[in-house]
């Protein structure tokens, strides 16, 4: 048991306000749903859920379009990252640059050049929303690269790779076999925060005419607004129980240190 | 080894991209109905072999695009049902709430894929605008339409209108005797216009309306910018859509919009509690049309076809005559007998003399709306 | 071995060399591939349209407009005021929110958890931010009608504040906060706790730690954060569509709404140039945010 220091106090006010700022919103997205006859709760904004056609078919897709962008992380990303760590590393600089500059070119601006990009995509492609995983993949890369980064990082995978070709293993063996369960947490981390932005993502899809998630969500709240508050409730608390039970932290100690060592120099 | 795990990468990144392809399963392949006839340039409905070689022709394509068609702007709901009921065909409603200019830009956008709208219905300013996009066709009764709501090569036809006038629930707000009463406090952030003026004839309409009422004129839009200006400073113009959503919310209590809009939802709204109630400025009867046309790249010309023939028959305009709009085929009608006689005696009175924008006109209310809405009426200051 | 026999087995070995140098670089070329296709490429063509002028000629037309005309400048003005006013909002609050954090059990269920909202929180802006202010704050939001119902008409009742400046920055601000526990935790559980025990034993009081320690080691990562902050809701797209459906005050609204047919008919340029302008701010902006990281890296490797 803590002993109940002055300091204390300030941190639960400051927890307390923070808190109410983020969490009164939630809640009134839950009682906003939930309203029936004057006086009265009811559900059924939540049965409404599944008499939208076009709101399962939006949500499979985009739940679809996540899926596609995690293994595009985990089987390029990874994979390049990876060998520039271990074989190129004269190009680390460049390949961090290129993976931060989606923070600096906004995904409208993006937008704009890219919609000549998208018609000739769609003679190979077909009009699948599933085309967006291409530039969704770009959008996720600060986020992915800095956590696969930080704990590339804070392993020693020089030495692991040595030792693990010194013993004759291939290199699909070492990368695959050895380096990638060594930065599991890394590319745990970065897979879900893909999911978050790609569950979460409207200005691409909206500009370009595809009906994700969000994007009918945003069609659906002109129509019924109670309906598309408890669909955007469902998905916020969907993605909250996805990142707190997936293991997104390095627990032991000791790897910690390292880790928050090199996550302040990664953060770039 | 390296070469190894380069292929490694290469395949499994082909394999995710073959994957992709092979999930798209509808790549865009309209059929031409029955192959001897061109469905994209047919011009009537004689081009197919008669209304049941059209039928057989939209039957084989199976699916019908719509565009910006809320349920209950002038029925389109029971419209769509109708089409859906009579002929068995799939129709994909898009962006409901999407204005006129939202209907070119989503042409433009997913031209050439098969999830292009098959048809439009347009404001105006935007139809005049873009008649290089629409297919010529002429229905089977295009001779009872009279010459002045139609083009004469057949690119587009009107296909119903109203006048402008203001809805507001009677609960929420004092009742309207003129526009000048919406500055007055009571309605303080509750006032919506339908559209942007600059995408949306209901929009650009309301601001004529307006116009008209403070000084100005069908040629003169500034002085409705002027009045939507001090609507907005004094707080009661919010830059919100209205939808029955947000009338229902009570997010826009006062709309400005077509008079057959607010009749459609007196009805629904009285159920939910809203005694929804309609104001036209005495002596101001500002009429619109809307326009009809095919998109020339439909990727369901025929069923594009089927659908114009439909809702210009009884069928289809009656309904549009129950939701409180004036179709053109009602002079038609009334000699056939083919007319809902009910539904067209209810429909609202209107004082003054009807004026409708010609073309000239909205274009260049247009332009001056273009140039000075979002600066004075978008923005924040 | 023959001289002629040594030289072409020499050349044999450069060309082998040169083979085998490049096939590493096969490694990198599927994510070479897209990231320029849907990164290099699509910002090569904004920078090239913005050239464009009215009706399909080349010149500085567009941009001159997008920095002369009032409607723009004041699109501008706006959104870095929306910016920067959110970003600081965040920024304090955000930092206030990683001491009371860090300050706790490090290993806990609660800072897990905290995180992961956090996460969530940081992303989750857009459609679904809106609606749920609009749940709120709306005209029939809870916290509208429980104001009305026990002050009577009072400040919330008019709910059109929301799509002000104020409401604005009220709403960016929400996923500020979280984006800011995300940057800058690392930072403060960089500090030390050594450091404030020795300062304690060396007579110095909270303050004095904070004024002298605390607060400079931070500087840099605060900084950065902030600037990383007002990025993030400068370019912000998805909430204020989902908001202001009409009239566009800020870039982002002002671009979606000069891609649309109407304006990008008679003046392609526009759009592009907005863009243009959109990134300038940006790598201003970020320009300084990696020179503070790179400060902080430095001192951090120390």
């Amino acid at each position: 048991m803590r002993n109940f220091k002055r300091i204390d106090v300030w941190r639960w006010l400051i927890i307390g306000f923070v808190g109410a700022y983020l969490l009164i919103p939630v809640f009134a997205m839950l009682e906003f749903s939930t309203r029936g006859a004057p006086g009265e709760r009811s559900t059924e904004a939540w049965t409404a859920i599944p008499t939208f056609p076009k709101l399962l078919s939006s949500i499979f897709s985009s739940l679809q379009l996540a899926v596609v962008v995690i293994l595009a992380v985990v089987f390029i990303l990874v994979p390049t990252m990876i060998w520039i760590h271990l074989r190129l590393p004269h190009l680390r600089r460049y390949m961090e640059l290129l993976c931060l500059l989606p923070l600096t070119i906004p995904a409208i601006v993006i937008v704009v050049g890219i919609a000549p990009t998208y018609r000739a995509l769609y003679q190979v492609f077909g009009s699948s929303p599933i085309t967006l995983s291409f530039v969704y993949f770009i959008l996720v890369l600060p986020y992915s690269y800095r956590s696969i980064s930080a704990s590339l990082f804070s392993i020693d995978s020089h030495t692991l790779s040595e030792a693990s070709r010194s013993l004759g293993a291939s290199t699909i063996r070492m990368i695959a076999g050895i380096i990638v369960p060594n930065i599991k947490v890394g590319i745990m981390s970065g897979a879900v925060i893909s999911i978050a932005l790609v569950l979460g993502e409207f200005t691409i899809s909206n500009l370009l005419n595809f009906e994700t998630m969000q994007v009918v969500i945003n069609l659906l709240g002109k129509r019924d607004a109670a309906t598309s508050v408890a669909v955007s409730l469902a998905a916020l608390v969907f993605a909250f129980i996805l990142l707190a039970i997936l293991p997104t932290t390095n627990r032991s100690r000791s790897s910690k240190l390292k880790t928050n060592r090199k996550v302040g120099m990664v953060i770039k | 080894m390296e070469l190894k795990k380069s292929l490694f990468a290469v395949v499994t990144a082909s394999a995710l991209v073959l994957s992709a392809c092979s999930s798209s399963s509808d790549s865009g392949s309209a059929e031409a109905g029955s192959g001897e006839v061109d469905a994209k340039t047919a011009t009537s409905a004689a081009d197919f072999g008669g209304l049941e070689g059209l039928e057989a022709a939209c039957k084989a394509e199976g699916k019908l695009n719509v565009i910006a068609l809320p349920p209950d702007w002038a029925n389109y709901g029971k419209i769509i049902d109708g089409f859906k009921a009579k002929y068995g065909i799939e129709i994909d409603s898009q962006i409901p709430d999407g204005s006129s200019q939202d209907e070119i830009d989503a042409a433009n956008n997913t031209k050439g894929t098969d999830r292009a709208p098959d048809v439009f219905d347009l404001g105006q300013a935007v139809a005049m605008k873009n008649t290089a996009m629409f297919a010529t066709y002429k229905v089977a009764t295009w001779d009872g339409i009279d010459a002045a709501f139609k083009d004469a090569t057949g690119l587009w036809t009107m296909d119903y209108g109203g006048f402008m006038s203001v809805g507001y629930d009677a609960a929420k707000v004092p009742a309207i005797t003129s526009l000048a009463d919406l500055l007055k406090a009571d309605y303080k952030g509750k006032v919506a216009l339908n559209g942007d003026p600059t995408a949306a004839a209901a929009g650009m309409n309301g601001v004529l309306m307006a116009s008209m009422v403070n000084g100005g004129s069908v040629d003169d839009v500034s002085k409705g910018i002027d009045y939507f200006k001090s609507l907005k400073d004094a707080g009661s113009f919010i830059p919100v859509d209205p939808t029955p959503a947000t009338i229902e919310s009570g997010q826009t209590p006062v709309v400005f919009d077509w008079d057959y809009l607010h009749a459609g939802q007196v009805a629904g709204l009285k159920e939910k509690g809203i005694d929804w109630k309609i104001f036209i400025p005495e002596g101001v009867a500002l009429g619109g049309y809307y326009f009809q046309a095919i998109n020339v790249d439909a990727p369901n010309p025929a069923c594009a076809r089927l659908w114009q023939e439909y809702i210009y028959s009884p069928d289809g305009s009656n309904e549009w005559l129950r939701g409180g709009a004036r179709p053109v085929l009602a002079d038609l009608m009334v000699k056939e007998g083919t007319i809902d006689q009910t539904a067209y005696d209810s429909l609202p009175p209107v004082s003054g003399t009807p004026v409708v924008a010609s073309v000239a006109q909205t274009e260049a209310a247009n332009k001056v709306l273009v140039e000075r809405w979002a600066a004075e009426v978008g923005a924040i200051e | 071995m023959q001289n002629k026999e040594r030289v072409i087995s020499l050349k044999k070995l450069e060309t082998n060399n040169l083979f085998r140098k490049s096939i590493p670089y096969l490694g990198v070329f599927p994510f070479a591939l897209l990231a320029f296709f849907f990164l290099i490429w699509p910002t090569l063509v904004v920078v090239y349209g913005s050239f464009q002028n009215l009706e399909g000629g080349y010149g500085f037309g567009s941009l001159i407009e997008v920095a002369t005309n009032e409607k723009y400048l004041n699109g501008f003005k706006v959104s870095i005021q929306l910016a920067a006013y959110s970003a600081f909002a965040g920024a304090v609050l955000g930092g206030l929110f990683s001491w009371a954090i860090a300050n706790g059990n490090r290993e806990g269920y609660f800072r897990r958890l905290v995180l992961a909202a956090s996460g969530v929180f940081a992303q989750f802006g857009g459609v679904m931010l809106t609606f749920a202010f609009l749940a709120t704050f709306g005209f029939n939001g809870m916290l509208t009608i429980l104001a009305n119902s026990y002050f009577g008409e009072n400040i919330l009742t008019d709910a059109s504040w929301l799509y002000s400046l104020l409401g604005l920055v009220v709403v960016y601000t929400f996923f500020q906060i979280p984006l800011m526990l995300i940057v800058f935790l690392p930072a403060i559980e960089n500090l030390k706790p050594e450091w404030k025990e020795a300062s304690e034993s060396l007579g110095g009081s909270t303050a004095n730690y904070w004024l002298k320690i605390g607060a400079p080691i931070l500087a840099p990562s605060f900084l950065g954060a902030l600037l990383l902050l007002f990025a993030n809701a400068f370019s912000a797209y998805a909430t204020a569509a989902a908001l202001i459906s009409q009239g566009a005050p800020i870039v982002p609204l002002q671009i979606s709404f000069a891609i649309s047919g109407e304006v990008s008919r008679t003046n392609p340029g526009i759009s592009k140039a907005l863009a243009v302008g959109m990134i300038l701010v940006v790598v201003v902006v970020m320009f300084g945010y990696f020179k503070l990281q790179n400060k902080v890296s430095k001192w951090v490797k120390s």
